[in-house]
């Protein structure tokens, strides 16, 4: 279990009064917070609640309807080519899917970003990249297709692509999703390591229960699109939100029946 | 009843749904001259911003939309050469002018159906390999990983396409032109009568250069057409293994569409 270390320094992540829509469909609404240097923070929901959705935008995927996101005190949708470059640099990202190129190996994966943004010479990026698949206990596996590892070894070869430009802030889109518990777990005590060694902020969206109180300084807890509470794994644990409550405990939400609501719905468009 | 009084009624319905479409084709259109913009924007530039389009990957492209194109396109060219002959020699004949189908053949070859047949090939073959790969990619969240990692897609993906087929199509014309002119030869010199030796002189003495240029200018435009047709399908490519087979079958007929009109278009203009 992490020590609580809450508001540590200073935020790395700044989401203010984000709000975004999909066609007419508001996806987020007023999402506020922040991320702070070395903090593990995780954004946590159920599917539909927009979780990845904001990771997108604070990836700088999409632009924000309204609000902003500022990555290390700079509003991202206001930088230019160059210093946006200069931003990327220093942000790491492990995809859901792991999302490597298929046509490469595991070790070029893991090189493209250092063969992309610097003047190294072959034999210093081959060094480095084994460097961070040791981290991620992937050593020997760099000649191998990303086609030819199982579910966990993808996540832990996207997640030694993310760390290669040694960012200072990592993003990591459900790490747990479509592993055994086993392998979760493992993943869940490499990315502590991580953060123990490297002290780099850490941003993990998960619909994980466990893996988010084993791993988070802080929670972030969305619920269509709403941000419901933002504090620590003990915070989360003993609110008394109704639907912090609902989601911990596993039961769905009620779903008001209103008859005038409900015989309009059915009736809708009909003669 | 009251009902239906809110909503529109068929003809109003025709003219939204024409209008959305119109304005889909429009963005559709502006998304590729974006794309076209910046991938030159790399090919001239990127070594100054220190993010070349790299060469291997030009390379690769290189092979498999030219190099491995070829033994089809010779088949086809060759196929399509000596059917003009059958053709022109058979029709003519009536008129007694079977004489005058080697310069006919010399000029459309040349002129329209060696590049035309060099497009339809690498629009089939690498129209639908493209946008394939593309839209994998984009599925599986490799083009999201490329634009966070700092790589512009466009540039690593669209760039080397467009040079490839710059430098290809070009080349794969003046293969599909010889090859057309050599299966049409086949036919009339037996038919006709001819030497080999007769049959070229005929050929290269209707030949201008502003023909030859015609063709090649057609092959890169040709080029640039399949590229842009393929990659937009590819990047706006969603809804798993079956969005994945209409963004392909999409960009095949989108892009020999796009060629036939073109060509049109051109002949139009350069035959005046």
């Amino acid at each position: 279990m992490s020590v609580n270390t809450q508001q540590q320094g200073s935020p790395v992540v700044e989401v203010r009064n984000l709000v975004t829509y999909y066609g007419t469909r508001k996806i987020l609404d007023d999402i506020s917070m922040n991320v702070c240097e070395g903090e593990i923070m995780v954004i946590m929901g159920g599917s539909g609640s927009g979780k990845s959705t904001l990771l997108r935008y604070m990836l700088g995927l999409h632009r924000p309807d309204e609000g902003e996101v500022r990555l290390f005190g700079r509003d991202i949708s206001r930088l230019g080519g160059r210093e946006w470059q200069e931003v990327r640099r220093r942000i790491g990202v492990a995809f859901q899917g792991g999302a490597l190129f298929n046509s490469m190996t595991v070790g070029e994966n893991v090189r493209l970003p250092l063969r992309e943004h610097t003047r190294l010479d072959e034999n210093t990026m081959r060094i480095m990249s084994r460097m961070k698949l040791e981290v991620v206990n992937l050593s020997g596996f760099e000649h191998l297709m990303p086609a030819q590892l199982s579910g966990g070894m993808v996540k832990r070869a996207a997640l030694a692509r993310a760390l290669v430009m040694d960012p200072e802030i990592l993003f990591f889109d459900e790490p747990s999703a479509g592993l055994d518990p086993v392998v979760a777990a493992d993943l869940d005590k490499l990315i502590l390591r991580i953060r123990d060694a490297t002290r780099v902020a850490i941003v993990v969206v998960t619909h994980e229960l466990e893996s988010a109180f084993e791993i988070a300084d802080r929670i972030t807890v969305l619920d269509r699109g709403r941000i419901l509470m933002i504090g620590t794994v003990d915070e989360v644990r003993n609110s008394d939100n109704a639907r912090v409550r609902n989601l911990l405990s596993r039961t769905s939400e009620d779903i008001e029946v209103d008859a005038e609501d409900y015989l309009q719905r059915l009736t809708e468009g009909a003669d | 009843m009251a009902a239906g009084v809110e909503r529109h009624n068929g003809p109003q319905r025709l003219i939204e749904g024409v209008g959305r479409r119109f304005v889909a084709g429009v963005e559709e259109f502006g998304y590729g001259g974006t794309l076209l913009v910046e991938s030159l924007f790399w090919l001239l530039l990127g070594r100054w911003f220190r993010q070349p389009v790299r060469l291997p990957a030009v390379a690769e492209e290189m092979m498999s939309i030219g190099v491995r194109a070829i033994p089809v396109l010779v088949i086809l060219a060759f196929a399509n050469g000596a059917m003009m002959a059958m053709q022109g020699i058979y029709t003519l004949r009536d008129f007694g002018a079977e004489s005058h189908v080697v310069p006919g053949i010399a000029m459309s070859v040349v002129r329209e159906f060696g590049v035309l047949i060099a497009g339809i090939v690498v629009a089939g073959r690498s129209g639908s390999a493209i946008a394939a790969r593309i839209g994998t990619m984009q599925m599986a969240q490799e083009v999201d990983a490329l634009r966070v990692m700092g790589i512009s897609p466009v540039r690593y993906l669209v760039a080397p396409v467009l040079a490839a087929m710059l430098l290809m199509m070009p080349a794969l014309t003046v293969l599909a032109n010889c090859l057309a002119i050599v299966g049409g030869g086949v036919f009339s010199v037996m038919e006709l009568h001819i030497g080999w030796v007769t049959y070229f002189d005929r050929v290269l003495a209707v030949l201008s250069s502003d023909d030859i240029a015609q063709g090649m200018i057609k092959s890169l435009v040709f080029g640039v057409l399949i590229t842009l047709v393929a990659t937009a399908n590819g990047f706006s490519a969603s809804g798993g293994a079956e969005g994945l087979g209409r963004a392909t079958t999409r960009s095949v007929v989108l892009c020999i569409s796009a060629i036939v009109v073109a060509d049109m278009i051109f002949t139009f203009f350069l035959s005046r």
